[in-house]
């Protein structure tokens, strides 16, 4: 599965930190990290207390192409700081993320194609956040619609159902995973399907246990992507299990460390 | 409309594992092999780079191969009596480009003998024959780790595929090997699990993925060959998935495991030939990178099919 870091981000006093005062180190630092750790690609993301998010996302992007090449998933939600961090990335990108607005859409899903990024929509719309599976499923098949009309490859959307903190929302977490597992039916072929794990156990006391078992969950329902915190190894060694027991690996009897050297 | 393939873009690749060293490169051989180095599945051309054919080893004893049907005796005629003309014979009239020798003399139920006579006889070797060397043990694990260290000093610098490494014994070798630059053989028993594991406690010891070659363990045709298909099938798909653990070329034993058929044993002795050139036709088929085999018109007959495989 692909595995999205996501500690690069200003909502964490360090990194906003490091933004306001230019000091690379501690970004290039977290990047490492995360990569020794096991991340595909690392979420890039100003924070709320960016006064000039345009400049930060370059800022921080340059930062990071200093130490690795993976793709980066540029996170706003404002579509002119995700172009501006695109203009200057070398290398795969991710759009972190579109909504099922047609005003988002207009100008994301031309600026993933023109920059041949990955793209990942919401099941969100100014209408508010879904309540329940059949929601979800109909916004997502508004992103599918407008993306396939727009000649966008669909393997290169990435899904998102919105997952909501279980102590809100608990009634919604079965119709949640259920929307992973039918986004793959709703078009052939079929888009992937994404999440932003932590959100799971916000406010909650067992942030680690809630995140794992999720994210167990939500790979047995076909989960293809995940925005997660990769240094947290308890979360990761169940990540690995759940797609060893998912046949995705050849098991051996050191088969988290295998799977760490791939 | 022209029919279009669909084609898969496989994101591994297998190692190219060199045997054999030149005079440029420190041995003394006149060519050297190269097996593995694809990063698609057998003979798909069209997906991807298969830049090194399949490759025949003739087997070579260090003794008379008593226990060997008369077929074979019939075709070797007495030089399986004498190690080194059997193995001249074997690259001079058979043209073979490698050979594995087994030293087997070494077993404590064979001769006995010692690793400071085993590591002579290679060095003998080496001087007889020109062509790269897989060297196989006894088989007695406490014997193979007194005779294979000796030898992969005798033959230093030569970079052999020496072996076999197993789950339970592989550190001797893998230190002595690392060493004096040679390759080695991982072995399992038909387990992908167990060749997974093997080839991470050899890496674990600072020896590189790179030089390790597989024995799977296959069965001949009618013996458990479709479950060794089947498992290096399996290690070649998560190879090029991006499994670097299983990504390495494999060996197989034809000869010893066709030639235990009964039926290979027939009195009409093209049906013994016939055991080995199939088990070995499917093996290639399964992505087998060197075989190893006895019947020098098996051998011939199995050069061809490749040549014709790989004619593209």
């Amino acid at each position: 599965m692909l595995i999205i870091g996501e500690l690069i981000n200003g909502m964490f006093q360090d990194i906003a930190r490091a933004i306001k005062d230019k000091d690379k180190s501690v970004i290039q630092k977290r990047a490492l990290e995360q990569v020794d750790a096991g991340a595909d690609a690392l979420d890039v993301n100003c924070g709320p207390a960016s006064a000039k998010p345009g400049s930060d996302i370059r800022w921080l992007i340059e930062a990071i192409r200093e130490v690795t090449d993976k793709p980066l998933c540029l996170d706003s939600s404002k579509p002119q700081v995700i172009e501006s961090g695109l203009e200057v990335l070398r290398g795969k990108a991710i759009i972190n993320s579109t909504t099922a607005d047609p005003e988002k859409l207009d100008i994301l899903v031309p600026l993933a194609k023109k920059y041949n990024a990955l793209l990942i929509g919401l099941t969100i719309s100014t209408k508010g956040i879904p309540q329940n599976k059949d929601q979800r499923l109909e916004l997502a098949a508004e992103i599918l619609a407008f993306c396939s009309q727009a000649d966008f490859p669909v393997e290169d959307l990435y899904i998102d159902p919105i997952v909501l903190p279980v102590n809100v929302a608990q009634a919604q977490m079965q119709g949640i995973l259920e929307a992973i597992r039918e986004f793959k039916v709703i078009s052939t072929p079929s888009p992937k399907t994404i999440v932003g794990l932590s959100n799971v156990s916000q406010g909650t006391k067992s942030r680690g246990l809630l995140n794992r078992t999720f994210l167990t969950m939500a790979l047995a329902y076909g989960l293809d992507a995940a925005i997660l915190d990769p240094l947290d190894k308890d979360l990761m060694d169940s990540l690995i299990t759940a797609e060893l027991i998912l046949n995705k690996n050849i098991y051996c009897d050191s088969y988290l460390d295998a799977y760490r050297r791939k | 409309m022209a029919l279009q393939l669909a084609t898969e873009k496989w994101s591994g690749e297998i190692s190219e594992v060199i045997i054999g060293a030149t005079k440029d490169e420190g041995g003394s051989r006149k060519s050297v092999v190269r097996i593995g180095g694809e990063n698609t599945l057998p003979f798909l051309f069209n997906e991807g780079k298969i830049p090194n054919p399949v490759c025949v080893a003739f087997e070579v004893w260090d003794t008379a191969p008593s226990d060997w049907p008369e077929c074979l005796w019939r075709a070797f005629g007495k030089s399986l009596n004498d190690s080194l003309s059997w193995a001249k014979k074997c690259v001079e009239e058979y043209k073979a480009k490698i050979l594995c020798v087994r030293l087997q003399s070494a077993h404590p139920d064979f001769a006995d003998t010692p690793p400071e006579a085993c590591a002579k006889f290679i060095a003998g070797l080496l001087n007889a024959v020109d062509v790269p060397l897989v060297i196989i043990g006894c088989g007695d694990d406490a014997k193979d780790n007194l005779v294979l260290p000796a030898v992969s000093e005798a033959a230093k610098g030569e970079r052999c595929l020496i072996g076999s490494a197993v789950q339970d014994n592989y550190k001797t070798l893998v230190a002595a090997l690392s060493a004096d630059g040679h390759n080695i053989i991982a072995e399992s028993p038909i387990d992908i699990n167990i060749a997974k594991q093997l080839n991470i406690l050899i890496s674990d010891t600072g020896f590189a993925l790179s030089r390790i070659v597989i024995n799977p363990t296959i069965g001949a045709l009618g013996y458990g060959l479709e479950y060794a298909y089947s498992i290096m099938e399996r290690a070649r798909l998560a190879a090029l998935s991006g499994d670097k653990t299983v990504a390495s070329p494999f060996i197989c034993f034809v000869g010893q495991e066709a030639w235990k058929a009964k039926e290979a044993k027939s009195e009409d002795e093209r049906q013994g030939i016939i055991w080995e050139m199939l088990s070995a036709a499917a093996l290639i088929q399964a992505g087998a990178g060197l075989l190893v085999m006895r019947h020098p018109v098996a051998v011939e007959k199995v050069n061809k099919y490749i040549e014709r495989l790989f004619q593209r």
